[in-house]
């Protein structure tokens, strides 16, 4: 398909003035040196502290939520190793109650909300524009909002752990515990305008990949040739853009409670602890699948990468991703089946929450399949992806087990659920991330990490991993209730305590050589080429690391494997990958329509600014004020985010996609 | 496995066994889908390799035929099976969930930061009597348990006997057990509840008919007079300090805050299942229940050493 036979809209028969593009763009061969140079001119961002504040330059902002996000997963991880310390044995002394449920409480928050979400943000902001064949994201300045304010909401909520004052509720911080009567410090009180701080963050970043996804496609990236990944990160963030607002309410009127004496969830003024736990599940089990959803669309693109042939029924896979998280809307119950509610009312949840599992099936036996089919290349980055099909299963039956509700009353709250949850997270998050970055590193940095030290590093992990965790099953089928300090000597924990304790630093070793690896190969790695796995999405096409402008012209897209249309030869059809729409008149890039990816518009993409840092600052401050009730500071804060606001809204005419029409007679005045 | 006091994959009571098999059957089908998983995978990576030869090439990419099928017929197997577990668990529910219409025995059970408290005989003012953190019940009988949470939320589990039910404040939950065989059996606050949730614990004591009653007569009788001096000191000491929060019916000690020690020398353990009761126990939970629990409201008693033996020897026979 070439570029020049694209019909623009309103230059049919019947002329669209509507809809008619500002012009028609020059098509250009991709290596023309004048139009590299002019493009390099208009999209590098300024060297210096203002580049690096003001850049809205999405493989920037991806770059720093992986950077971030990996921080926490180590800061997490620590955590973890400390309260394995305490764990190790029964009656130990090495912490105190509260320094216990502080540390747990703060590794829930850390690994639930400052990782695992933000990690596969941080991937899609790199990658989105560069597999759908885009310039940008389609709200750089939103994007760059969203990661300060992330950054800084992150900071806000380690406040308290650093002095003293962590959360110490567990993540899902039941009242009425969290209430000032049973939790009179300043703790809850973080923890609380934190989250909804972080909740801003989120809301932008689902809107930015949602309307990313839906426009700003190169022509011919119609919906059934989107990556995986794409499907994932789409659906898990339109989930997002519905169920925060629930938990930042929650949270907001826990806020409230405890500092203007209102009564939602205490019962002596009328209010009700349960309402708590369904604003918060109604949130919190669809973010589970949101957490996951874009983690299993890695390992479904990039287990047909290294096995070398396409993924087994696309079509199934991306229908199961968006059935999963739509009969995930309608399982929350299941995390409340011991609280009393109605017999009738369970059975709905429980069935919803057995039969979620049928899409699931759809992936695994999908990946198997692309696998059984494929030759694989036994890269480090294929290990962690095969890994995980296992990882998901072993976390998915324990899963189904409790949404079972006879069963579940045994098994809830013991350190059955410790061990499901973990399967999940680590081995449907972390193991697909790491596979990723073995996979996007040399994309990302032009260099290819160690795969010597992979090796090591994947088997340290997988082995730890599964020794850390397996066990726990057997823990909590022994009964050991998840969230105590310690146990008793009597109450047969003691030995797998143990060896839980040792597989867990067994992992940790494997995590630490995994961050070795990043380092050392961020700077000594080999040089990687812009293709080292000859894959079959756009951004293998483009030199590595990617030129500001990602693609010199627009591709044109004819397949869902540009890159691998000569060796499947399924039909005439080329992806036009060398020659296109130039776009080089200023910042520019291509809007298309939502299903078929027809070009609709040339967008006038903003320039580097410092209003997104402005803004999150000055909303920062806000959070600050609120939170110790200094009524001037906050005031200082909102102050500060309507004016940033206003310079990020000041109207610009370089922003303008076309110029108005001109007054055509009397009458349209 | 009966020596795992919390441990639910044996059962001594009748709403327990009726979720045991279903357990099994769910537990047994995840390992068996986990090894098939594991069998395929381990087939599929035992097909041909490829290899990223020295010039950095990987193999040629083909499509493969003929995935649809199995692809589907998986999904076929695994809903069946999903299917199954999805029926057995509706007529488990069925089974378990409704409360006896006729209970034998009917007790409130009210949880506190950390300790349980029991009141029987609700329905009957001349048997009302209070415990702490030991419950029990006649063997064979169905007994039901109307729960209350005072402060927090609060879980009441006993893994051999039942199910977890939440004890929320402001609603009052239901459950029932029967222990079909004598014996103790643990029971564990399952839902966290702040620092010494790992340290509310109580025991289920299930006694043949005739001893239960003996125990429940027992249970109504006021304390005894103090019948030496060192004891009348006691007694003393216990209504001038212990009565701010606990009850010793017969004496003037009358507040609810903590458990009701009329006949604390009766129960098995002390502070909430943490520690085995006897004096020297006894002695060091009232000296430093901070460094037993740390957090818990019980707070330290500066007595002397002769203050201490004087209330030892009063507590001694609240039996």
């Amino acid at each position: 398909m070439s570029p020049a036979d694209i019909a623009l809209p309103g230059e049919g028969p019947v002329p669209d003035t509507e809809t008619r593009l500002a012009r028609r763009p020059r098509i250009a061969q991709a290596d023309d040196p004048a139009l590299l140079r002019k493009l390099e001119k208009t999209w590098e961002t300024k060297p210096g502290l203002y580049g690096w504040l003001a850049t809205v330059d999405h493989k920037e902002i991806g770059k720093r939520y992986i950077v971030t996000a990996f921080v926490m997963l180590a800061v997490g991880g620590l955590e973890a190793a400390l309260m394995r310390l305490q764990l190790a044995g029964p009656n130990r002394h090495l912490l105190t109650p509260e320094q216990y449920n502080e540390l747990f409480s703060t590794h829930g928050m850390t690994m639930i909300f400052l990782y695992a979400l933000p990690v596969l943000s941080g991937f899609s902001n790199y990658f989105f524009p560069l597999w759908l064949g885009a310039r940008d994201m389609a709200f750089p300045r939103m994007n760059a909002l969203s990661y300060w304010i992330y950054l800084l909401a992150a900071a806000f909520l380690y406040a308290g752990p650093l002095t003293g004052a962590g959360p110490n509720d567990g993540w899902f911080n039941y009242v009425p515990y969290a209430e000032r009567a049973y939790n009179p410090g300043i703790n809850q009180d973080i923890y609380s305008l934190g989250l909804v701080f972080l909740g801003i963050s989120t809301s932008v970043g689902a809107a930015n990949f949602l309307v990313t996804a839906a426009k700003c496609r190169a022509p011919g990236m119609s919906i059934n040739r989107l990556p995986i990944m794409v499907w994932g990160t789409v659906t898990a963030n339109a989930a997002n853009l519905v169920v925060v607002p629930a938990v930042s309410l929650a949270f907001f009127l826990l806020w409230l409670d405890r500092n203007f004496g209102t009564s939602f969830f205490d019962v002596a003024g009328g209010g009700q602890p349960l309402l708590w736990q369904h604003l918060f599940w109604l949130f919190g089990h669809p973010w589970v699948y949101a957490i996951v959803l874009p983690a299993m669309g890695m390992v479904s693109d990039g287990l047909p990468t290294f096995s070398r042939t396409p993924l087994a029924a696309y079509t199934l896979v991306a229908l199961s991703t968006v059935a999963t998280m739509l009969i995930g809307f309608g399982v929350w119950v299941h995390h409340m089946f011991a609280t009393g509610l109605p017999g009738l009312g369970l059975a709905f949840f429980s069935g919803a929450s057995i039969i979620i599992t049928i899409p699931s099936a759809v992936a695994v036996f999908a990946w198997l399949a692309t696998i059984w089919l494929g030759r694989p290349v036994y890269t480090t980055a294929f290990l962690f992806f095969a890994s995980m099909i296992l990882l998901f299963v072993i976390g998915g039956v324990s899963g189904f087990m409790t949404a079972s509700v006879p069963v579940d009353w045994q098994l809830t709250d013991t350190y059955f659920i410790v061990a499901h949850i973990h399967y999940v997270l680590i081995g449907i998050n972390v193991f697909p991330v790491c596979g990723a970055t073995y996979m996007w590193f040399p994309k990302i940095t032009g260099r290819l990490m160690d795969e010597r030290l992979g090796r090591w590093n994947f088997w340290i992990m997988f082995i730890g991993f599964n020794i850390a965790f397996l066990p726990m099953h057997l823990l909590g089928l022994f009964g050991m209730p998840r969230r105590v300090y310690t146990y008793g000597a009597g109450m047969g924990f003691s030995t797998l305590n143990l060896i839980v304790t040792l597989g867990s630093y067994l992992f940790a070793i494997g995590v630490a050589l995994f961050f070795w690896n990043v380092f050392k190969s961020w700077r000594h790695g080999e040089k990687a080429g812009p293709d080292p796995w000859q894959g079959p999405t756009l951004e293998w096409a483009i030199p590595s690391p990617p030129p500001p402008y990602n693609f010199a012209v627009i591709p044109t897209v004819a397949s869902r494997h540009p890159l691998w249309e000569d060796d499947l030869g399924e039909d005439e059809h080329r992806s036009s990958i060398e020659e296109g729409m130039a776009l080089d008149q200023g910042k520019e890039a291509l809007a298309v329509s939502i299903l078929d990816a027809e070009p609709e518009r040339i967008l006038k993409m903003p320039e580097d600014t410092l209003a997104p840092f402005s803004l999150a600052v000055a909303a920062a401050v806000l959070f600050v004020g609120l939170l110790l009730h200094l009524w001037w500071l906050a005031g200082l804060g909102a102050v500060g985010t309507v004016l940033a606001l206003a310079a990020w809204n000041w109207p610009r005419r370089k922003l303008l996609e076309r110029e108005p029409a001109p007054h055509e007679g009397i009458g349209h005045g | 496995m009966s020596r795992i006091p919390l441990g639910y994959l044996d059962s001594a009571g009748a709403r327990a066994a009726a979720t045991l098999p279903l357990t099994w059957f769910l537990l047994l089908v995840s390992i068996a889908v986990c090894l098939a998983i594991t069998y395929l995978l381990w087939r599929a990576l035992r097909g041909p390799a490829g290899t990223i030869g020295a010039d950095g090439k990987a193999p040629a990419v083909r499509r493969g035929e003929g995935a649809a099928r199995p692809i589907l017929v998986g999904v076929a197997i695994s809903s069946v099976i999903l299917l199954i577990a999805l029926g057995w668990t509706m007529v488990a529910l069925a089974q378990v969930a409704p409360m006896p219409r006729r209970p034998e025995i009917e007790i409130d059970v009210t949880a506190h930061q950390w300790w349980w408290q029991a009141d029987y005989g609700a329905s009957e003012p001349d048997q009302t009597f209070s415990t702490a953190n030991e419950i029990h019940v006649p063997v064979g009988a169905k007994v039901l348990l109307r729960l209350h949470g005072a402060d927090v939320i609060h879980s009441f589990w006993v893994p051999k006997l039942t199910g977890k039910t939440d004890m929320i404040p402001g609603q009052v939950n239901l459950t029932w057990l029967q222990a079909d065989k004598p014996g103790v059996y643990r029971g564990q606050c399952q839902e966290y509840c702040g620092l010494q949730h790992a340290h509310m614990a109580f025991e289920v004591v299930a006694e043949p008919p005739a001893q239960y009653a003996a125990w429940r007569r027992a249970q109504l009788q006021t304390a005894p007079p103090p019948a030496t001096p060192a004891q009348a000191e006691g007694l003393a000491l216990v209504e001038y300090r212990c009565a701010v929060c606990h009850t010793v019916r017969g004496t003037t000690a009358g507040s609810n805050v903590g458990p009701d020690l009329t006949h604390v020398m009766s129960r098995r353990m002390l502070a909430a299942g943490t520690l085995p009761n006897n004096r020297a126990m006894l002695a060091g939970w009232i000296e430093d229940p901070q460094g037993v629990k740390p957090g818990t409201l019980m707070p330290a008693q500066q007595l002397s050493g002769p203050q201490l033996q004087a209330l030892l020897a009063y507590l001694e026979t609240l039996k």
